[in-house]
């Protein structure tokens, strides 16, 4: 039973992580028909952030919101200054994103070094609270506690500001949205800028749980990401939150109940059956 | 050339869509007030037309509003010049309310005529927190125009309103939009000749992509042969 | 996905074969001659290479340069002409090099063996996934693709079966193979190896490319609806572009794992897979000696960025920060890739 709960919890820590990465790419693809892969980068750019502040001022808090503001930043930057020269064509779009991609990881390689570094986080993140005799180590709430926090400020956002409401209609019917007299394209700058965050984030919390930042955590973690969202709908935020505790669940259980490396399998298994039983995933709008 | 009572010149406006050469050099005058109805067979580009208008598709040509050149503005840019937009499919964003849909169609500083909106269309306020998905094709007909008129508009373009609406809600329609426009400008694509000879003043025929007649709406639809030669009909009167 | 990247296509019928010129079939003859004969050349050419063109070394680099071209010319063939965005094609180098490791070291068939199960794995895996996958189009597919392909990664690292030699891959035992493929000194012949595959892949591919199929390819990549109102199944053509694809990626497998003597496992990266993207599109995507360049260079550029490391520090000496830089500067100034600057002048026709 105690196994049970650990995994259940560890699961849901996991499906955190996805949601916050799937969250992102998935808003991104929704409004502006671009399969972000530079999301990666900024996954392993969150975690090296967090690293070198957080050693640098000897706060991991600090490390983290710095984090957060740079890649914020730089994503804004990125869309401003690259992307939007290719607004309109959407396979080259995709192909600067791997690129930049490939180039972010290599330099962070080169820089730092391919092996991993271990990142000092608060003694309490790794000690562990005991529940139903289950010892949950303390980081994995606050996975949770942060993806619960995001999913509800970014509900709100959406729902109540004016932005949000452009993000929703564009997610819908971009063309129309211009008509209307809106410049959809600062909504794409906000749109990325938040989808580099909220990478950032997970990033340097991969690093927190992982007490160690390597190149390639980016690459890794973003294409579980990238089926969290088609099984969730692209476009669709609730979709991600709702397919990124799937995924994460049953990877756990799988993983520990099956054979070795089934719960991977098991997720893309459950891609397959997505793109055949129900293509635009559980909440999508029927895809192309 | 246009005048102050030309809202909008269009010169040699051209249009590719794909491989085909939709827009072959079209061009016409609306003159201000009263309806412009955009007329042809299916196909020959009148939707195309109007999105050529709005920047919604690549152009090439001179659009001259009350003067300005638009043809090398952005959409948004053209739009909030005060030109609005009815689509031929309505295009209400269906999961957002009503509210919402009307919301997200105010315009930065202007007045926002709530209170003409509500009075053409009653039934929009008793809606507003219904999901615009939800509703029936005539009230998302109302939506849409009523979108449109919410913001100080020179020029509205309105494509095909009457589609798939039923015969009673065909006249509502038809009355809101004559109470339209006695406010603004309208270019109005239609098929329904009846609502057109109602409302239009001027007619503008398509025909391939080329403009083939201009004139005033009495001298296309009284001569049946003119008629069923550009709009392959005849005209029930 | 039909998405188009570069200028608009005309979509000519012959021509293919014999190029727009009189004179290109034979320059390209001996050109080809003098790539073969290289291995006999005392040639130096230094800053290019480190050690004479005969050398053991050089023939190794110029050998993977071949083979990545031959992968690169199998993958444009999908995504380039067909217009399917696969980040997939990685599984079928690695199911050639994976099968011929394993039946190598677990049975005593010999290469004729491996070449056997190869050829096997190379049209039933294809066609059964690719009858899947291709159910879905655009982003789907790709993604589709992307995880099977990951999943045959996890396949080949976790190795439940205890074959596949996990993360440290597995080498290829030199008793096996034929006396001629094995050995430093031999390294000319796993050269004109290579080299035999990068011409039967061209050729091979070319051919395709100018047959019926071929140009309905092509229409499937610039307007797939206007296949399927022509009355064509655009499910069926795009099957067999995906089966020949994977089908001669897969020898391209066997005969990598000659070349370095083994399968190692970071065939089924998602990089490799993505490298081979950049090849494309670097060397220009939609023109077969697009491919061929761009895997030739990338390639290259590859190794020898990693060799000058000493000399030069830092980002430069990273290769994947070079070409990644390389091509976003591609993709937005020169989106035709390698092979537009070198076409800009001539009148757009296809391969």
């Amino acid at each position: 039973m105690s196994t049970f709960i650990l995994l259940t919890i560890t699961g849901l820590g996991l499906a955190a992580l996805y949601f916050l990465v799937a969250s992102g790419l998935s808003l991104i693809y929704g409004l502006m028909d671009v399969l972000n892969f530079a999301h990666g980068a900024f996954l392993t750019m969150g975690g090296y952030a967090a690293w070198l502040i957080g050693d640098a001022t000897g706060s991991f808090t600090l490390g983290v919101l710095a984090a957060l503001v740079i890649c914020t930043l730089l994503a804004a930057l990125m869309e401003t200054t690259l992307l939007r020269r290719l607004y309109g064509s959407h396979v080259p779009q995709v192909l600067l994103t791997v690129g930049l991609l490939l180039a972010i990881t290599a330099l962070i390689r080169s820089i730092y070094g391919s092996d991993a570094h271990p990142l000092t986080t608060p003694a309490w993140m790794n000690e562990t609270t005991e529940i139903l005799g289950a010892p949950i180590p303390n980081n994995r709430f606050l996975l949770i506690l942060v993806a619960v926090a995001v999913y509800l400020a970014m509900s709100a956002f959406l729902a109540r500001t004016r932005y949000g409401l452009i993000i929703r209609a564009g997610v819908e019917n971009r063309a129309m949205v211009t008509a209307l007299g809106i410049d959809v394209r600062r909504a794409f700058t906000l749109v990325f800028a938040i989808g580099g965050a909220l990478a950032a984030l997970a990033g340097a919390l991969t690093g927190a749980i992982n007490n160690a930042v390597s190149p390639e955590q980016g690459i890794n973690l973003l294409i579980y990401a990238f089926i969290v969202v088609i099984i969730g709908g692209l476009g669709s935020f609730r979709g991600s939150a709702l397919a990124a505790i799937l995924v994460g669940l049953l990877q756990q259980y799988a993983n520990f109940y099956g054979l070795v490396g089934a719960g991977d399998l098991i997720v893309v298994l459950m891609l397959a059956a997505i793109l055949l039983i129900r293509p635009q995933g559980l909440l999508g709008r029927v895809a192309t | 050339m246009s005048t102050p009572e030309t809202v909008l010149s269009v010169s040699s406006l051209d249009v590719h869509l794909g491989e085909s050469h939709v827009l072959q050099g079209v061009s016409f005058e609306v003159r201000s007030g009263g309806v412009t109805a955009l007329l042809g067979r299916n196909g020959v580009g009148k939707t195309t037309t109007l999105r050529g208008l709005l920047g919604l598709v690549p152009r090439k040509g001179e659009i001259l509003l009350e003067g300005r050149d638009i043809s090398r503005l952005h959409t948004h840019e053209v739009v909030r010049l005060g030109v609005g937009y009815v689509p031929e499919n309505r295009d209400v964003f269906a999961g957002l309310t009503v509210q919402e849909n009307l919301r997200l169609a105010e315009r930065p500083g202007g007045p926002h005529h709530y209170d003409l909106v509500y009075e053409l269309f009653p039934r929009l306020r008793e809606r507003l927190r219904q999901r615009a998905g939800t509703m029936s094709g005539g009230e998302q007909q109302m939506l849409a125009l009523a979108r449109a008129l919410l913001n100080d508009n020179r020029l509205l373009l309105i494509d095909e309103p009457s589609q798939g609406l039923a015969p009673h809600l065909v006249t509502q329609l038809a009355d809101a939009l004559a109470r339209v426009a006695s406010l603004v400008t309208v270019v109005l694509v239609e098929q329904n000749l009846n609502l057109v000879r109602r409302l239009a003043r001027d007619a503008v025929v398509l025909d391939q992509g080329r403009v083939v007649w201009t004139g005033d709406v009495g001298g296309l639809l009284n001569d049946d042969e003119r008629t069923r030669d550009y709009l392959g009909v005849g005209v029930a009167r | 996905m039909t998405d188009q990247m570069t200028r608009p296509r005309t979509v000519t019928t012959a021509r293919i074969l014999g190029g727009p010129r009189p004179w290109v079939r034979p320059v390209t003859l001996a050109l080809l001659l003098l790539v073969a004969a290289l291995p006999f050349l005392d040639v130096q050419l230094p800053l290019l290479f480190d050690g004479p063109l005969s050398s053991p070394g050089v023939l190794h680099l110029l050998s993977l340069m071949c083979v990545m071209a031959a992968i690169a010319v199998t993958y444009d063939l999908l995504f380039g002409f067909t217009g399917l965005l696969s980040f997939g094609h990685g599984l079928y180098v690695a199911i050639g090099m994976y099968t011929t490791a394993v039946v190598l070291t677990t049975t005593g068939l010999g290469l004729g063996g491996a070449l056997g199960y190869v050829v096997l794995a190379g049209v039933a895996v294809p066609l059964l996934l690719g009858a899947v996958v291709l159910r879905v189009g655009g982003i789907a597919f790709t993604m589709a693709t992307l995880a099977f392909a990951q999943a045959g990664a996890i396949f080949v690292v976790r190795d439940p079966f205890r074959v596949t030699g996990g993360e440290l891959g597995l080498a290829l035992p030199y008793e096996q193979l034929p006396e001629l493929l094995v050995g430093v000194v031999n390294a000319r012949y796993r050269y004109w190896l290579a080299l035999a595959l990068l011409v039967l892949t061209v050729v091979v591919v070319r051919w395709a490319l100018a047959s019926r199929p071929g140009r309905v390819w092509r229409a499937i990549r610039d307007n797939e609806t206007r296949v399927t109102v022509l009355g064509l199944r655009s499910y069926a053509f795009k099957l067999m572009a995906f089966t020949l694809s994977s089908f001669l990626a897969t020898l391209a497998g066997l005969v990598y794992a000659l070349i370095v003597g083994g399968a190692h496992a970071e065939v089924t990266n998602s990089t490799f897979t993505l490298g081979l993207l950049v090849m494309v599109v670097l060397g220009g995507s939609g023109r077969l000696w697009g491919a061929v360049i761009g895997g030739l260079v990338y390639t290259y550029l590859s190794h020898r960025l990693g060799d000058l490391g000493s000399t030069v520090s830092g980002p430069l000496s990273e290769p994947m920060f070079v070409l990644g830089v390389l091509f976003v500067v591609l993709i937005i100034f020169l989106p035709g890739g390698i092979v537009s600057l070198i076409r800009r002048t001539e009148p757009r026709g296809e391969a």
